[in-house]
């Protein structure tokens, strides 16, 4: 028996309606505005393909408006988690939601949102038990919602089909974007990674633009071997946060933050998750490299994410001190447009303009503007 | 039943022969026969053995090999099946195979292929015994280098990657000569040539720096300045590229590349519209290849026996896998042809085992014959007006959109993109090329990943009738309507076709993919 969590952020996407940008802390807001909960519609299309799965699925679901009301449309068998959720719901719910069905031991959390509902189920489980989104929300960034709602479902199908043939269905890490929407209603777009879910790796799932998912990990290690070839004795390495960079600790054998900034010196951990005090500390007179990735979609070199490596280290490392990775398929979600820079600093923004060696693969490289 | 439908273009009616057809291995019954092999008689015996004793004791099997047993009515009935399952280049308007289409082959040259007088010569044969192929040869690489402009061609590689193959090899050994390869260990492309061009030089061990597009979707020479350096050993480049992008400014390129000590190689498979208006050495190009089995109208067999007829300035010459046929004066004061043996230790050596497929190089022989250099010229002209039509066509259609030069001419096929409809309706490019195969034709998106957004990429050749070309518009624009109004049968297709939805995440997942047969059993624990 399947089992599978559902939770609805029933406000999702309202704000993108009514010109709000996102729908955090202005659902009221929005509602006023003649904006239409559409989750539970979405949600709905998403779960109707499974009722064909009578008795062999077991949904458990966040209660009401937050899941139960589609979960029951289904036919399926349904058990409601003992929560009383806000009105208007809020980030809590979903949170608290995620925590009770991982206690549960769900299979997989299905959960219909946006960038937010993202976070929050991340903040709750994080890569502990699978999870998909169905695309409900204003923001959809972040490479974990399915291509459609009807997606969602087929994916889910295909999942306890493998299953039965004996196959676990294969899972990777990816990451959870959002943007500062207080920032972004006045015009900045500041995007930041605030950790992984273990999605399934399927055509089904929107993100990345092309390839599959698992083609795309594979040139993620591939570009942490090339780094891990290039490293020299006696040289301290600060690794940034993402999911291009993690491969490189993973295949060192490096417990790493999820984050942060990580130091390394001959291939062994000298400091995780350093600030940027430390990371200044532990400079003094050695030589250097940074190795970064852009955030995916908007990419931001600096500034964003990595605060920790001030202009002051971008400074006296030098461009060719600094190891760009990114997948070409990372690199087509920026659709052509550069890399950017915001370090607070223009002299150090301008550093590093121009043109950049980005690493794609093992021993390819391809040359890339910055903003 | 319905007859035959003629008020419209769409083939509505096509419906595949679909055979459920076994693979060969599982059609084996032991001990069933194709043919029954006569024993070897007494007296030949007696005299010369069995014929396997003459095989060392230590090569002869142990156990036969697993081939399957099948009597000859079932082998013949098995391939006559599956092919009437294809849907090959006789059968379908070809011009879906994306940057792979092939043109009309002209049957007369199969034929001429397939006469004993080719079939049966062997390589190892006295060359006064082989003049007239090669002849053929030796013309056919002079036709090579009059439209290119450079000064020596070789056959041997087998297709464009092993003729790209040839190109990095010679790169890397021209620069071992110099004693430069420790330090000229990259090669530059652009993201929209062919991978080979990246994949093959990565094969001989340098490193790919990829240039991408600038805004106005030509190579970003800015990006290609800060490519190129003392580590460049050379630059490998399509051009046009597949989004049908031809750079003008090819020459700065190659200039920038020669100043700095590198080397330019010219893939030359998107070179339909190219003859007799543009060539390689002209464009600074120190190699290039063809596809005889693409531009020079030569089929090919699935990666089968083809040609990538790879040249070189007369620098690099030495560096090209021999040995080269030449024309030389016979003591009789007539013209001979005879091949140059002479070792010259700066060849990369052999890509390929003897000269090159012979019979395709006839092919191509006879089809630039029978046009000469204005019905070559002639060809390049009618495959661009093609594209153009084509483009014009399909860019009229509101949910076709193809980025890159806007307003301004591709060469000969194009990428475009369905962007637009897989937001409004949720139908991406690769369920339209399911449902394509309904209507009896093929439909390419592009190489991976996509950098172009639900891609799929056109190249209609000089072959397609104006007619081919609105059958194969009008059954994209019945489709796409299907995706608005009724989206479903899209995305369950195909229907009709011997085809049947492919779960690829099998070929994702090092686990279960399977090339061969024996690979398979193993992989699902049936051995």
């Amino acid at each position: 028996m399947f089992c599978l969590g559902l939770i609805v952020n029933p406000i999702a996407g309202m704000g993108g309606r009514v010109g709000l940008k996102g729908t955090d802390g202005l659902a009221e807001k929005a509602r006023q505005l003649g904006a239409i909960p559409m989750a539970s519609i979405r949600a709905g299309r998403a779960v109707k393909g499974l009722s064909e799965l009578r008795g062999d699925l077991l949904i458990l679901s966040a209660p009401g408006e937050m899941g139960e009301t589609v979960a029951k449309e289904t036919g399926l068998s349904v058990k409601v988690l003992d929560m009383a959720p806000g009105d208007p719901t809020t980030a809590a719910d979903t949170r608290r939601a995620a925590e009770m069905l991982k206690r549960e031991g769900v299979d997989l959390i299905l959960f219909a949102g946006g960038d937010g509902t993202a976070r929050d189920i991340c903040e709750a489980v994080g890569e502990s038990v699978p999870a998909m989104g169905i695309p409900a929300g204003v923001k959809i960034h972040s490479p974990v919602f399915s291509r459609t709602p009807e997606a969602a479902g087929e994916l889910i199908l295909s999942i306890i089909r493998s299953r039965v043939e004996g196959k676990g269905p294969l899972f990777n890490l990816q990451e959870v974007l959002d943007i500062d929407e207080a920032a972004y209603r006045e015009g900045y777009c500041n995007t930041a990674l605030y950790g992984y879910l273990k999605v399934p790796a399927a055509r089904q799932m929107q993100g990345r633009k092309a390839g599959s998912q698992i083609s795309e990990s594979g040139a993620q290690n591939q570009i942490a071997l090339d780094f891990i070839d290039r490293m020299v004795e006696n040289r301290y390495y600060f690794v940034g946060a993402g999911s291009t960079t993690r491969p490189i600790m993973e295949n060192l054998n490096i417990s790493h933050t999820l984050l942060g900034v990580d130091v390394i010196l001959n291939r062994s951990l000298v400091k995780r998750d350093a600030s940027e005090q430390e990371i200044l500390q532990i400079t003094q007179g050695m030589p250097y490299t940074i190795i970064i990735t852009p955030i995916g979609g908007q990419g931001y070199l600096f500034g964003r994410g990595n605060q920790q490596i001030s202009p002051e280290l971008i400074q006296k490392a030098g461009k060719e001190n600094i190891w760009i990775g990114a997948t070409l398929q990372k690199i087509g979600t920026l659709k052509g447009e550069p890399f950017l820079v915001d370090t607070g600093d223009p002299e150090t923004d301008r550093l590093m303009t121009g043109y950049v060696r980005v690493t794609i693969n093992y021993h390819q490289e391809m040359i890339y503007p910055v903003a | 039943m319905k007859a035959i439908q003629r008020n419209s273009k769409v083939r509505t009616g096509f419906h595949q022969a679909k055979w459920d057809e076994p693979i060969i291995f599982e059609l084996t019954q032991k001990g069933e026969r194709g043919i029954q092999v006569a024993g070897t008689e007494p007296g030949i015996r007696d005299r010369v053995g069995d014929g396997i004793d003459s095989i060392p004791e230590q090569l002869r099997r142990k156990i036969p090999p697993a081939l399957p047993e099948i009597s000859q009515p079932r082998v013949l009935r098995h391939y006559m099946r599956l092919s009437q399952q294809t849907l090959g280049a006789d059968v379908n308007i070809e011009i879906g195979q994306g940057t792979c289409t092939v043109k009309y082959s002209p049957k007369i040259n199969e034929m001429l292929a397939r006469l004993p007088q080719i079939t049966e010569l062997h390589p190892l044969q006295p060359e006064e015994t082989v003049q007239g192929i090669m002849e053929i040869f030796y013309k056919t690489d002079c036709f090579l280098r009059e439209i290119s402009g450079l000064d020596r061609f070789s056959f041997q590689p087998g297709g464009g990657s092993q003729g790209i193959l040839t190109i990095a090899s010679v790169f890397r050994r021209y620069f071992e000569v110099k004693g430069e390869a420790e330090q000229r260990n990259e090669i530059i492309t652009t993201i929209y040539s062919h991978p080979s061009d990246a994949a093959a030089p990565a094969v001989k061990d340098f490193k790919i720096i990829y240039i991408g597009p600038d805004s106005d979707g030509y190579p970003d020479f800015e990006a290609f300045k800060a490519a190129v350096n003392e580590r460049t050993a050379g630059f490998i480049v399509a051009n046009p590229e597949d989004t049908g992008v031809y750079n003008p400014k090819i020459k700065d390129f190659t200039d920038l590349i020669h100043a700095s000590g590198g080397l330019c190689g010219y893939d030359q498979a998107n070179a339909n519209g190219l003859l007799g208006v543009t060539r390689a050495k002209e464009a600074g190009f120190d190699m290039c290849f063809f596809n005889l089995h693409k531009t020079f109208s030569t089929p090919h067999g699935c990666g089968g026996p083809a040609c990538g007829a790879t040249g070189a300035i007369k620098r690099l010459e030495p560096f090209l896998p021999g040995p080269h046929i030449n024309a030389i004066e016979g003591n009789d004061g007539k013209q001979r042809f005879a091949f140059d043996r002479t070792f010259d230790d700066r060849s990369i050596g052999k890509v390929r085992s003897w000269y090159g497929v012979a019979p395709v190089v006839l092919k191509a022989y006879a089809w630039i014959m029978s046009l000469g250099a204005e019905g070559l010229y002639e060809t390049a002209k009618v495959a661009v007006l093609n594209n153009n039509y084509l483009f014009r066509k399909l860019m009229e259609i509101p949910c076709v959109d193809a980025p890159y030069i806007r307003g301004k001419q591709r060469v000969e096929q194009a990428r475009y993109t369905l962007e637009k409809l897989t937001k409004e309706t949720g139908i991406t490019s690769g369920d339209i090329q399911r449902r394509i195969m309904d209507f009896g034709l093929h439909y390419w998106t592009s190489h991976h990943p996509y950098h172009v957004p639900e891609p799929f990429t056109l190249e209609p050749t000089e072959t397609p009738s104006k007619e081919d070309l609105d059958e194969y518009i009008a059954t994209l624009k019945h489709i796409f309507e299907e995706a608005y109004n009724n989206p479903d049968i899209i995305k369950t297709a195909p229907h009709r076709s011997s085809s049947h939805q492919v779960d690829s995440s099998w070929s994702d997942d090092p686990e279960r993919w399977a090339i061969t047969w024996r690979c398979y059993l193993k992989k699902t624990r049936q051995v």
